[in-house]
């Protein structure tokens, strides 16, 4: 399966990916207004299973985890860049986005076809050029495979592994 | 056991072990999870229900309503509506509703100390890392996970130490320091790793000015900021109410011969620092944007606006006028800091040199609560100024110290606070 390629640049913050004015809004809300202001036509016509690929220092900033669920909702198979926010990067596999830290990933270019190979740590290149990412820990692995730490939560609460607290409603 | 950076021994004690190594991932037992109204209940609570679960431990939660206050409209009063309901229902013992920022109000209740592993749902809260505890941000689903289990996994970072030699010349802060270090590394130059500030100017620094520091370690993209505890977090802990009983000092310390990536800075050498828009890595001496006209001056946020802020943008404006057509927000970062700054004569000053003041709240720094017209100049005391973070994306926003800002207001153009205070 191939994923077409969105650029964008260097520094995306918070702010672009869900921006203050917004927050106040639902995810679903939000992810509308998702990078508008670099890409303004691209909460409409991006698709599940596009990819975007970006500049160093992907998603710093604010700690609203919305920046990254937006592009959650919004259906993206991956973020790829050389470097993300050290926040981001948790928050993205928290909320069942990947991330993938690749020095060359600005060599793509808009509209490329893209495959990606996560057992050998590599995204393949319309030209069919294989540019390593670095390798995810297994269990931010295992987490976003299966949708983010809500599910796993969900999980561990149903084998005994994670007690179970008194709610107070 | 080899020798042991701060950081080390922080996340060493959390995670029950006698010592850890770089890059080990730890899970660490957590001391203490602040959230405020955005990040909190709204999110957690329907994601706990959801799960079937509850808090693992209310004493060690601390809710703080400081973004969506006091509520402009529909969307904040259901928000901070949500948070009020569902603090009553879960009995949390430790709310403090529109009473100031998270970051302030959390070391001026008492809830800090050495020693700690905490998490807050805001991507400041490396600030209480001037106290000599463990603390980042996280996002609400991780801040989930930690409501839950009272657990989070850390992976241990490398130290960069900043050794800060030699004192700060009058009318350069806190603030100049770290606008210089995040325009030396770039915003993302901490790489999620662990920051200590060292050296004579950092412990001849007040409580409020380490803060700063430790704070604007997320705009370095670090993940925590710290700043090892010496008799001036002592005497801060004591006035505060924290029992001399739960105050090592000794202890949480760096090894001498611990292994640090080490960069050494002049405090001497240091001017006001302004960062240009629209990045906090921008930066540049005052004297290179001296004269940009400005429209808006704004001293706010929990980087901005506490007590020690509050009294030198006073310093500057006592006796003076803010420039006509210049506006001047202050919104103090909290209530104590502002009624001590009234009992100090520092509220009058501001007030009588044209301050305009606003709640004590997050404001117009999130860009939540925006009164920053369109395609203004602002000067802000404010840690980010990325396009479109306080509100219009037209605004040109500079960052800058209360003492920059302060000058600035009053000339109506970017200053240099240094020739108003001679």
């Amino acid at each position: 399966m191939t994923h077409r390629v969105w650029r964008v640049g260097a520094d995306v913050d918070t702010d672009q990916l869900a921006p203050g004015a917004y927050m106040k809004l639902g995810i679903e809300d939000i992810a509308k207004h998702c990078l508008e202001r670099v890409r303004p036509e691209f909460a409409g016509e991006v698709r599940p299973g596009d990819v975007l690929v970006a500049g160093p220092n992907f998603g710093i900033g604010s700690s609203r985890e919305q920046a990254a669920s937006a592009l959650a909702t919004l259906g993206l198979r991956a973020v790829i860049a050389p470097s993300f926010s050290g926040l981001y990067f948790r928050n993205a596999f928290n909320v069942g986005l990947l991330l993938l830290t690749c020095p060359e990933a600005e060599t793509l270019q808009e509209g490329d076809r893209i495959t990606l190979d996560l057992a050998a740590h590599q995204v393949v290149g319309p030209d069919g050029r294989a540019l390593p990412c670095a390798p995810i820990p297994d269990f931010l692995q295992d987490m976003v495979e299966a949708g983010g730490l809500m599910m796993q939560l969900k999980k561990r609460l149903a084998d005994g592994t994670l007690t179970r607290h008194p709610m107070r409603r | 056991m080899a020798a042991q950076t701060l950081a080390q021994k922080l996340l060493a004690h959390a995670s029950g072990r006698p010592g850890v190594e770089v890059d080990e991932i730890v899970n660490c037992r957590v001391d203490l999870a602040m959230f405020h109204d955005s990040s909190g209940p709204r999110r957690l609570k329907p994601m706990l229900e959801a799960l079937g679960t509850g808090i693992w431990d209310r004493n060690k939660v601390v809710l703080v309503m400081d973004h969506y206050v006091p509520e402009a409209d529909d969307d904040s009063r259901r928000i901070v509506r949500i948070a009020r309901e569902w603090a009553r229902e879960q009995d949390l013992p430790h709310v403090y509703d529109s009473v100031g920022i998270c970051h302030v109000v959390l070391p001026e209740r008492g809830h800090l100390r050495p020693g700690m592993l905490c998490v807050g749902g805001d991507s400041h809260s490396p600030t209480g890392g001037a106290f000599g505890a463990y603390m980042f941000g996280v996002g609400s689903t991780e801040m989930l996970g930690v409501v839950a289990s009272g657990e989070i996994w850390v992976r241990v970072p490398q130290t960069l130490d900043m050794r800060w030699h030699g004192r700060l010349r009058d009318g350069v802060s806190a603030k100049d320091m770290m606008l210089h270090m995040v325009g030396r590394f770039g915003m993302n130059g901490g790489r999620y790793q662990a920051v200590e500030f060292s050296g004579e100017a950092v412990r001849a620094l007040s409580m409020q000015e380490r803060m700063t520091l430790s704070n604007m370690a997320a705009e370095m993209g670090a993940q925590a900021g710290l700043v090892a505890p010496d008799d001036t977090t002592l005497r801060y802990l004591r006035s505060v109410g924290v029992a001399d009983a739960d105050i090592d000092i000794e202890h949480w310390q760096s090894d001498p011969d611990a292994e640090a990536e080490r960069y050494d800075f002049d405090a001497n050498a240091l001017a006001p620092q302004v960062a240009l828009p629209h990045s906090p890595a921008n930066t540049r001496d005052v004297d290179q944007c001296v004269g940009t006209a400005i429209q808006v001056a704004y001293i706010g946020a929990c980087t901005g606006a506490k007590l020690d802020d509050l009294r030198a943008a006073a310093r500057v404006l006592k006796g003076r006028r803010v420039a006509a057509g210049t506006e001047l927000m202050v919104a103090p970062a909290s209530q104590r800091d502002q009624e001590q700054a009234a009992r100090e004569g520092v509220m009058d000053a501001l007030v009588q040199a044209g301050a305009n003041v606003l709640p004590t709240s997050c404001g117009a720094c999130s860009g939540y609560g925006g009164s920053i017209p369109e395609g203004a100049n602002v000067i802000a005391t404010t840690a980010r100024n990325f396009k479109g973070r306080m509100g219009p994306a037209t605004a040109q926003v500079y960052l800058a110290s209360p003492y920059t800002v302060a000058a600035s207001a009053i000339a109506g153009a970017i200053s240099d606070p240094r020739e108003v205070l001679q």
